[in-house]
């Protein structure tokens, strides 16, 4: 949790912080469309986003609309990002199996990973459960992000994995790598 | 619904209308069942995308393609039981505003191609009091086809995004779009320009 806060505070200097790195890693890449639903441990990478001129950032009502969005503008020319929580992607099962994976598109997604290491709520941490099941049952590449020093590498070349081959994927963000989000918050 | 005024149409008769105004490759998104079969059958053009799923999703993809591309009037084609799966999304659009967004809602209160079953808005909502309650200002029911044509006339210039709601009978739809969701995806990107053929 210590380290989690030092890298909030860092915000503020330089750019090594988690989100920090996130927001130029999609900058890097030229992802300039980025709807979310929000969650407490996003707050900053949300809050930045929104900040730079460079990113259209808005939320939406559900993640699947978001799914639909950037799927739109992918198809449009324009690259996308989708912000979301553990339970929020629990409600994509049906968009990545009709949309996201038969039509080939590109679907990067970043789960802030709740209902584990510390969760409190006991729905949390169930419907946590049935993300990598789902993942995995589609075939789906998803990666889960721990470390600070691997959050650049992971998140740089599964972006371009997913453009040049097509194919979605899911970069979850650890609350190893953030602090997540524990009962006394 | 308040729409004693409006008289039902057809749905297939609509959209035809539709593709026969687009001049300048207008993109169009055809949601689920129905209403994408009717795009089809309207004639393929390279600007038509057609949904073989994620009901309710029309205006989302719509909204990215029109995100995407200001300068380029996207449609998005969509059957009431759709929308009422993803009312959230009218708010989104209006918060967004893309004036170069076109929204028709094909409203027959039934969901004809599961069986006719009546929708749960089918006898108490009216779909442009909702559009016009999450911010789509420029919401209006068409009262006929002339005056369906004309809405879309206006939406053609207009500097906010629209929304038309046309009554349709429970007619099935014309044609059966072909079910092969990556040719339509990469033939769709070559229509808008942002890839050329193999």
């Amino acid at each position: 949790m210590a380290i989690a806060e030092q890298q909030t505070q860092g915000q503020a200097s330089g750019d090594q912080s988690w989100h920090g790195i996130v927001l130029q890693t999609l900058k890097r890449n030229e992802i300039s469309l980025i709807p979310y639903v929000p969650d407490r441990v996003l707050t900053p990478l949300i809050k930045n986003l929104h900040a730079d001129p460079f990113f259209t950032t808005f939320a939406t009502a559900r993640e699947e609309e978001a799914v639909g969005i950037v799927s739109g503008a992918w198809m449009g020319g324009r690259r996308g990002a989708v912000l979301m929580q553990t339970s929020g992607f629990a409600t994509l099962a049906n968009v990545l199996a009709s949309l996201a994976v038969p039509y080939q598109i590109p679907l990067i997604m970043f789960v802030s990973e709740r209902g584990t290491l510390g969760e409190f709520n006991y729905g949390q941490s169930l419907v946590c459960r049935t993300m990598r099941p789902v993942l995995d049952s589609l075939a789906l590449e998803h990666h889960t992000i721990t470390r600070l020093d691997e959050l650049e590498f992971i998140a740089d070349r599964s972006i371009k994995q997913a453009v040049t081959t097509q194919a979605p994927v899911a970069l979850i963000l650890n609350p190893l790598l953030t602090g997540g989000k524990v009962f006394d918050k | 619904m308040n729409t004693g005024n409006t008289k039902v149409m057809n749905r297939f008769d609509v959209t035809s209308r539709l593709i026969a105004k687009l001049k300048h490759e207008e993109a169009v998104i055809g949601g689920i069942g129905n209403t994408n079969f009717d795009l089809w059958a309207a004639g393929h053009r390279p600007q038509n995308f057609y949904m073989l799923g994620s009901m309710g999703l029309a205006f989302p993809i719509a909204l990215g393609v029109a995100l995407a591309q200001p300068d380029r009037r996207v449609f998005a084609l969509e059957g009431d039981g759709s929308l009422l799966m993803q009312l959230g999304a009218l708010s989104t659009i209006a918060t967004l505003k893309p004036k170069n967004l076109i929204m028709i809602v094909m409203d027959n209160g039934i969901y004809q191609i599961t069986g006719a079953q009546p929708t749960p808005a089918a006898s108490v909502a009216d779909i442009v009091a909702i559009a016009a309650g999450s911010g789509l200002a420029n919401s209006a029911w068409a009262a006929d086809e002339e005056d369906f044509e004309r809405l879309v006339d206006a939406a053609m210039s207009a500097a906010e995004p629209s929304l038309i709601a046309v009554r349709i009978d429970d007619k099935p739809g014309v044609g059966t779009t072909r079910r092969d969701p990556v040719q339509i995806r990469e033939r769709f990107m070559h229509g808008l320009g942002v890839r050329e053929p193999l």
